[in-house]
């Protein structure tokens, strides 16, 4: 018999579709059909401006905006050839990682409810909360965040910002703790993801899996570690690691993860403090990034600069990057071309979720039908993502 | 114990030594990129995944380019991971626009199933080979290749204009919407 399976994860409605071919109870052949979403990013980013895109990528994976604003400057700063300052490395990686536990928080609701557990999903949409009061304070948009800029930041953290982050920090890890009461030791949990929807670690590879599904089949891979980026190297936090590669060993990575993810944001905390609450949020090099507003009304040179930028943007030289960041859900890059005009003449976007979800043929071929709802939970897509 | 690129480099031209592999050069290329020809495409990179020294067993992504007005008109960028020695390495294919065909990485990574799709459903480039070479992002009944550089930006066909015999083809008027020339210039 063939079905379409679901909708049933909430961020599949309509979106995702999932032909199964079943012979009773079990699954002989499973095909997701993907595309419904399809939004044309990369298209549309050959007609805008580097900067014109950022707001783009907060649509892609709507649940965790700031990785991928993240990801786009990273891999037009490194076509540019600039580093930004040491303050806002540290607040791009405090925000980043409030962004991986408010990410990790949707994907374990979400996945709970899948499986019958609907009270997590209140807890964790709690904490979540906090994380987008957070971004509403330094952005404005609760959501659709676009703080990160090619070479700093839109503006600088508000006052009372790290105070805020602080509080969250702390209490965070007795809600992980709250988390773990209700899920780790539940046989009921237990039943229905351990030994669900194996992958090894031959097969993730091969099948190009990454994020914490790579790290739950026990592959070290985290590219904050491998290849670090802003600053990572600097952070003392471990690479939490499964052994069977199976639903329960990615919940437990994740969860992991969001104290690992708490230790880092807590550093940065720190680093930021030392470096004064209020300054550089920038990088000085005009050319690139706009002066600050203060010193257009003053300055000449500022005002002109500060309309070059905003009507034709910036001019990267002729030639190609790739930089991939460690987003919640696995390696998300870009890819820029640049022909020396002030628009990508090519963005390619990596997203971990278009890959990770072409390996649940092989999780869930041969199990049972119930098992592909625990599968799709546990490998945590969202679709603006996968069809951008 | 990080393996540099100059080294993958120096190991492809010592096992393939009549083959025409060419490192892209320019103001900034920002990663290593070797170009090799399609027809050894397959080869290479069964033998970047299985050497010892390198272990190149992951395709991190796939993806095609066009450069309209150059000849050949098309690329294919693979990049590759190898988790084992820490490095990266990307290949290129160039391909022509009168025959867009290049063999199939599928039979070495898996991964490139999604990937070549893509690469097939934006720019119609065929992968000779490919187990199941179908629109994956786009409409099975799409017409034409969304992100070559002469299909505009812009314009959407009205919704069940394909039951209409006649207004299959997306209509004339199109050239209007084709892409708007950067008017500033760098210095």
């Amino acid at each position: 018999m063939t079905i379409n399976m679901g909708p049933q994860h909430p961020s599949t409605h309509g979106v995702l579709r999932v032909a199964l071919e079943l012979d009773g109870e079990n699954v002989v052949a499973c095909k997701p059909i993907i595309g419904y979403l399809h939004t044309g990013m990369e298209k549309q980013a050959e007609y805008k401006t580097y900067t014109q895109s950022i707001p783009q990528t907060d649509r892609m994976d709507y649940i965790s905006p700031l990785s991928n604003n993240l990801a786009l400057c990273l891999s037009a700063e490194k076509l540019l050839g600039v580093r930004v300052p040491e303050r806002v490395e540290a607040i791009r990686v405090l925000l980043t990682e409030l962004t991986r536990i408010s990410s990790h928080c949707v994907w374990l609701g979400t996945h709970a409810i899948d499986i019958g557990a609907l009270t997590v999903f209140w807890y964790c949409f709690r904490e979540r909360e906090k994380v987008l009061s957070i971004y509403d304070m330094v952005s404005g948009a609760r959501m659709t965040a676009s703080y990160f800029r090619v070479g700093g930041l839109a503006m600088d953290i508000p006052a009372g910002l790290l105070d805020r982050c602080e509080k969250f920090v702390d209490e965070m890890p007795a809600h992980v703790d709250e988390y773990e009461k209700l899920l780790t030791k539940n046989p009921i949990w237990i039943a229905r993801t351990r030994g669900v929807a194996p992958l090894s670690a031959t097969d993730a590879v091969a099948w190009g899996v990454t994020g914490p599904a790579l790290r739950g089949s026990g592959v070290n891979w985290d590219l904050r570690k491998t290849e670090p980026y802003s600053g990572y190297e600097n952070y003392d936090f471990d690479v939490p690691l499964g052994s069977r590669g199976d639903a329960y060993d990615r919940f437990q990575v994740r969860v992991a993860e969001m104290r690992e993810s708490t230790k880092i944001a807590k550093q940065a905390i720190q680093r930021v403090r030392q470096m004064g609450e209020t300054g550089e949020y920038r990088l000085r090099d005009f050319k690139y990034v706009l002066p600050p507003k203060e010193e257009v009304k003053t300055s000449m040179e500022a005002l002109i600069h500060h309309f070059k930028i905003v009507a034709h943007g910036f001019f990267p030289p002729v030639g190609e990057s790739y930089m991939a960041v460690e987003a919640p859900k696995g390696e998300l890059g870009f890819y820029l071309v640049s022909d020396g005009s002030s628009r990508p003449w090519r963005m390619k976007i990596r997203s971990p979720s278009f890959v990770n979800l072409q390996a649940l043929p092989v999780m869930v071929e041969g199990k049972l039908i119930a098992d592909v709802i625990a599968a799709i939970g546990s490998i945590d897509i969202v679709l603006g993502e996968i069809d951008r | 114990m990080n393996l540099v690129p100059e080294h993958v480099e120096q190991r492809l031209r010592e096992r393939f030594p009549g083959v025409a592999l060419e490192r892209q050069t320019g103001e900034a290329m920002r990663d290593h990129t070797l170009i090799v020809p399609a027809e050894h495409l397959v080869a290479i990179c069964t033998f970047l995944r299985d050497d010892p020294e390198l272990q190149f067993a992951m395709l991190p992504w796939m993806g095609g380019a066009d450069y309209l007005p150059r000849v050949p008109r098309f690329e294919c960028i693979y990049n590759l991971l190898s988790i084992a020695r820490g490095a990266r390495f990307t290949l290129k294919v160039r391909v022509p626009e009168e025959q867009p065909r290049v063999p199939t990485v599928t039979g070495v990574w898996p991964t490139a199933n999604w990937h070549e799709r893509e690469a097939y459903d934006f720019y119609g480039i065929t992968f000779t080979g490919h187990p199941d070479l179908t629109r994956i992002l786009l409409p099975e009944d799409w017409v034409g290749w969304p992100l070559r550089k002469d299909s505009p930006l812009g314009y959407e066909e009205v919704a069940f204009t394909h039951n209409t015999p006649g207004r299959t083809v997306p209509s004339p008027s199109l050239k209007k919407l084709a892409p708007k020339k950067v008017r500033y210039r760098a210095q």
